[in-house]
């Protein structure tokens, strides 16, 4: 991202805090909206409390799980279905049935099936994320180039090559678009699901909070996920486009 | 074709490297395209099919490359094979040098660079195809193909929409590539020109559903004796 591409997201991002801190100051009270400079002091008791790096890790670990765990699920079976005809045939109803399935009776079922632990609590934000994932990438597998796929076998080029650096590379505008709003539904998935039935993170804080009816908490928890999203979008996913990107630029 | 023969010669081929090819009938959707096809090139050889856009060229050679498994017959072909297309077909998001080390594993950074010179592409090893020109990716596609010291070579129309000062460049090229590697060649290809250059043995792809007729106008002498002068120059 240029310098000053990186200065409009920024700008952009100040222009979102003074529309928040306007409606604050219409609402006249904190309890109901705290201004953005009422948060830091609760911030700060959480972090120097040790309560929010402890329930923002766990959420982190569980949606780094499940985002690894529907990512590569969901590009295998995307792979498949793009690629044989007589398997898309076949697996094209399941996907419409589990794209479909709300995600609270995927959670619920879970739950009820598996038992309040931690797998039940990851399969069911991956259950709800392959479908999506592998949409994306059956597109992405319709669009292979025939040409290369007839280059690879003549040449014959071994399997793992093949994928690495025929089909991958193919695949990386889709993968990405899959992954973007993937972490971004993960994560909104993963606070339901601790909601609903664990005793850690931050779902489980906002659930907390939420009985004690402080709005300024529950935005701090909130929010301080949203910043990690924001860094992580920026530090990691950004700067991997641009090196997948490169050749395009070149 | 009797087809105990064809075996036979199938057994035989296999040992010397030779390229039999022995289609009996090929159709898309029941729409026949082509007819009994049957030849066969040794190493060294340079057989050019001839015929019009449509007639069933592509379809032939993608049959011979192994692309095509849909079809009635039977096709023995060594081991190394190489293909040019009408496109480059290269790898777009690697790099000239790593679009031929990662279709040929064996193939030693230094052998690359060599394979890469003798193309005249020696500086472009770092360039990813998009910053190279039309003329230099058909030289890049040429060098990777021969990078791995073909036993079959498929020229699929390989000089198609180049200029003609390009063409002529490719032309040669290929010309002194097949004299030092010596692969059993089969081209494809529109142009009477280009097949008299190369070619030892010419043949035409006639009819519908296609079949393949003898060239009785330019000589296989003459052909042979162009191909040799080239090499000498």
């Amino acid at each position: 991202m240029s310098p000053e591409a990186r200065g409009t997201g920024a700008l952009s991002l100040a222009a979102l805090l003074g529309l928040w801190a306007v409606a604050a100051l219409l609402t006249g009270d904190a309890m109901i909206l705290p201004a953005p400079w009422e948060l830091v002091a609760p911030l700060l008791q959480e972090v120097r409390s040790g309560e929010l790096p402890r329930h923002l890790g766990a959420t982190l670990g569980r949606v780094i799980a499940a985002f690894l765990l529907a990512m590569s699920i969901g590009v295998a079976l995307g792979l498949v279905m793009g690629r044989s005809a007589r398997a898309d045939r076949w697996l094209d109803p399941w996907l419409v049935v589990f794209l479909n399935l709300p995600a609270l009776v995927v959670i619920v079922l879970c739950y009820l099936w598996i038992g309040l632990t931690e797998v039940a609590a990851i399969l069911a934000v991956s259950l709800n994320k392959i479908p999506n994932v592998a949409t994306v990438l059956r597109e992405g597998a319709r669009a292979l180039s025939p040409d290369l796929d007839a280059m690879a076998r003549v040449y014959a080029m071994p399997a793992r090559t093949r994928l690495r650096h025929v089909i991958l590379p193919q695949l990386a505008p889709y993968i990405a678009g899959a992954a973007r709003s993937g972490v971004a539904l993960i994560w909104k998935i993963v606070l339901v699901v601790e909601f609903l039935g664990r005793s850690n993170g931050i779902g489980f804080q906002i659930h907390m909070y939420f009985q004690l009816f402080d709005v300024a908490m529950v935005l701090v928890y909130a929010l301080s996920f949203i910043a990690v999203m924001l860094v992580v979008e920026w530090r990691i996913l950004q700067p991997w486009e641009r090196r997948v990107r490169r050749w395009r630029a070149a | 074709m009797a087809h105990p023969a064809t075996l036979g010669a199938a057994r035989a081929a296999l040992a010397g490297g030779m390229t039999e090819v022995a289609i009996r009938a090929k159709a898309f959707g029941g729409t026949p395209v082509l007819g009994p096809v049957a030849f066969s090139i040794a190493a060294g050889d340079v057989l050019a099919i001839l015929g019009p856009s449509g007639i069933g060229k592509s379809t032939l050679l993608r049959i011979v490359a192994g692309i095509d498994r849909d079809f009635e017959g039977r096709v023995t072909r060594p081991d190394r094979l190489a293909m040019v297309f009408q496109e480059p077909v290269l790898l777009p998001w690697r790099s000239a040098l790593d679009n031929l080390r990662l279709v040929h594993p064996g193939l030693s950074q230094s052998a690359a660079r060599a394979a890469l010179d003798r193309v005249g592409l020696g500086d472009k090893g770092a360039a990813f195809p998009g910053q190279l020109s039309l003329g230099q990716q058909r030289r890049l596609a040429l060098a990777r193909a021969f990078a791995g010291r073909p036993e079959l070579l498929i020229l699929d129309e390989p000089f198609v929409s180049l200029d003609p000062e390009t063409a002529e460049t490719m032309l040669m090229l290929t010309e002194s590539l097949i004299a030092e590697a010596r692969p059993a060649t089969l081209l494809v290809t529109h142009a009477e020109a280009e097949a008299a250059r190369l070619a030892t043995r010419i043949l035409r792809l006639t009819g519908r559903p296609a079949t393949l007729a003898e060239d009785a106008a330019p000589g296989q002498g003459g052909a042979d004796d162009k191909g040799e002068g080239h090499g000498r120059a």
